[in-house]
């Protein structure tokens, strides 16, 4: 069998405003129907690296190098126009905040609706019996009946239901969720999470989940890419890398997240010393000035992906000690 | 009693908002309505062409039933010229409202969405407008064309539109950031159609509490343009009464008065109805009590 060509591949893309690189050279597959992680912690550029798939970045913000490959072009570089009919048709993008997400002043099922007739040939009564399905699928009840109500008539939860429906209506392979759960209640995020692994698999989407929260990341994902100070430091299919990340980064995040039973048990919550401001300025790995394990050697050239189990990429040059026992925790 | 108390059924349905039911709001309505009716119905109630010397000049208000308003100075009708002159007045005043609502909407627009380059050259352009006294422009203009009601309208519309561009690049520049103009253009939607169909209707709210003003300001800039003798002569406007009244306001002050009335009251109303405009254009009004 042939391996399919992935759905999309970062090649050293590189993002910045002028003066200020953010994102430094990423590279990331996402094979078709897989879902992946993109976890940091806030300013890492993880949601400059989703915005710049789809070229929708803040004004000045440029793609300064690198290319994006979906279906064989590059996004990077593609007319506007033509980029025009991969946004939504394609890869479609949900956002962080639901609220304010729809546009206020017109019924919800026409904005689906509206997304339908802009990529395909469907006559008005036709798009509408799909958005009624859509809205459907998304869990919305009486979806006929809520087809003409205004984004104010729906809670949070809701409203994301909604955009749901809206990124998927033209069946793209690609998904990218920008923090779809952030703005919402806890127990509504594990319903739109669900709700969005189902649709990933009865449509085969590809996911590129932005998240913060690796939680999330272990129960709805199947790879994770670590990503600090603009670039990925680790990405590692689930099982193994929850079960011993390889890098120091990783290994703190995992170490300073809640586990089940935590609640109950006197442990004291570790941190990560230091923020990730430190990385201004440095020219070796940008997490040696928080690295327990920092040697003089790290401070001079970025470390490089390397193969480090199958499928398992980690950049750093103690890989060897960080695999040691409990590493992080014994420096503490 | 029991035949008085009402049927907690029978309670109308249409709740309309607080807004509507200001009285003030009802008696802006009920005044704009009767210009309205007046100016499309001015034929049927005027009795007189308002240009006809049909009775003795200056006769007072309510001296004569053929005449109630009274006549001016050559005998000409006042009530013929009050309903008559309505029609130009509301023509100029709604016509230049559009005129300027859609040219300061496009320049406002653009500025506002792409800003850059685009916006500094627009902004120059309107300042340009705005730093021209409002009514020297509209005298210059109606100096070198023939005075007409279209060129009056057309040359109101052109000095009132900088305050509409100013609103609209204000309400564009910061509906541009909005997350729903973002998703929108994740869904692949062209420039034209955000600007069009996600933007523009949010803008339209405060354009068109700004365009009654417009409206308002017209009328006025109209009867100033029509006091000033620039008007168009062979029609009558509230304006031109009160201009022909003038020569006469130590004696017979009703002249001026009436049509100033007129004005004040139409202008008054549409203004308390912009002010409403905003509650009324708000989707979200109906849910509030």
């Amino acid at each position: 069998m042939i391996p399919k060509p992935p759905v999309l591949e970062l090649l050293k893309l590189e993002v910045g405003f002028p003066g200020a690189p953010i994102v430094k050279g990423i590279d990331l597959k996402i094979e078709e129907g897989e879902k992946v992680a993109l976890v940091g912690e806030s300013g890492c550029g993880k949601s400059l690296t989703a915005f710049s798939i789809l070229r929708l970045l803040p004004q000045a913000a440029r793609i300064t190098g690198g290319q994006v490959i979906f279906d064989g072009h590059d996004l990077a570089t593609l007319p506007a126009h033509e980029l025009r009919r991969i946004r939504g048709k394609g890869i479609a993008l949900i956002l962080q905040e639901p609220m304010t997400s729809l546009n206020p002043v017109l019924p919800i099922g026409l904005q689906v609706a509206e997304n339908i007739l802009q990529h395909e040939k469907l006559s008005r009564r036709a798009a509408k019996e799909r958005v009624i399905e859509l809205l459907d699928l998304v869990g919305i009840p009486n979806p006929r009946e809520r087809y003409t109500m205004y984004p104010h008539n729906f809670s949070g939860g809701m409203r994301q239901r909604v955009m749901i429906a809206m990124a998927i209506a033209c069946n793209p392979r690609l998904l990218i969720a920008d923090e779809p759960t952030t703005a919402l209640d806890v127990t509504i995020q594990a319903q739109v999470m669900d709700l969005l692994e189902d649709l990933c698999s009865k449509l085969s989407m590809a996911m590129l989940l932005i998240t913060h929260d690796l939680g999330a990341v272990a129960q709805w994902t199947d790879r994770v890419a670590v990503m600090y100070a603009g670039r990925i430091v680790e990405t590692a299919p689930i099982a193994p890398f929850f079960a011993g990340p390889q890098h120091p980064y990783s290994q703190g995040l995992m170490n300073s997240s809640v586990d089940d039973g935590w609640h109950y048990s006197s442990h004291r919550l570790t941190e990560i010393t230091g923020n990730v401001h430190s990385a201004l300025g440095e020219r070796g790995c940008a997490f040696a000035p928080r690295c327990p394990l920092a040697a003089p050697g790290c401070r001079e050239t970025p470390p490089p992906l390397e193969l480090a189990g199958p499928d398992w990429h980690v950049a750093c040059y103690r890989r060897a000690e960080a695999m040691a026992p409990s590493p992080v925790a014994a420096s503490h | 009693m029991s035949l008085l108390a009402t049927d907690p059924n029978d309670r109308p349905r249409l709740r309309l908002p607080k807004s509507l039911r200001n009285p003030l709001f009802v008696l802006a309505v009920i005044v704009l309505l009767g210009v309205l009716v007046m100016a499309v119905f001015a034929a049927q109630i005027a009795p007189y062409d308002p240009l006809d010397m049909v009775n003795m000049p200056f006769l007072w208000p309510f001296a004569d039933p053929s005449s109630p308003l009274g006549t001016d100075q050559l005998g000409r009708d006042l009530f013929s010229g009050i309903v008559q002159g309505s029609r130009a007045t509301l023509l100029v005043g709604f016509s230049s409202a559009v005129l300027g609502l859609m040219i300061g909407t496009c320049v406002g627009a653009l500025a506002g969405y792409f800003g850059g380059w685009v916006d500094i050259i627009l902004m120059r352009v309107t300042e340009i407008f705005q730093t021209m006294p409002t009514l020297l422009l509209i005298i210059v203009i109606l100096a070198i064309g023939n005075p007409s009601i279209p060129l009056i309208a057309i040359s109101i519309g052109l000095a009132a539109w900088p305050m509409i561009a100013r609103l609209a690049r204000a309400e564009f520049l910061s509906l541009r950031e909005a997350d729903f103009v973002m998703a929108a253009r994740a869904l692949g939607y062209p420039t034209g159609r955000i600007i069009l169909r996600e933007i523009l209707p949010n803008a339209l709210p405060t354009l068109i509490v700004g365009a009654s003003v417009l409206v308002a300001n017209g009328i006025l800039l109209e009867s100033a343009v029509s006091f000033l003798n620039l008007g168009d002569p062979n029609v009558v406007s509230w304006g031109s009464l009160i201009g022909n009244g003038r020569t006469q306001i130590r004696s017979e002050w009703y002249l001026s008065a009436l049509p100033g009335v007129a004005t004040v009251l139409t202008v008054l109303s549409l203004n308390i109805l912009g002010d409403r405009l905003t509650d009324i254009l708000n989707p979200r009004s109906g849910e509030r009590s």
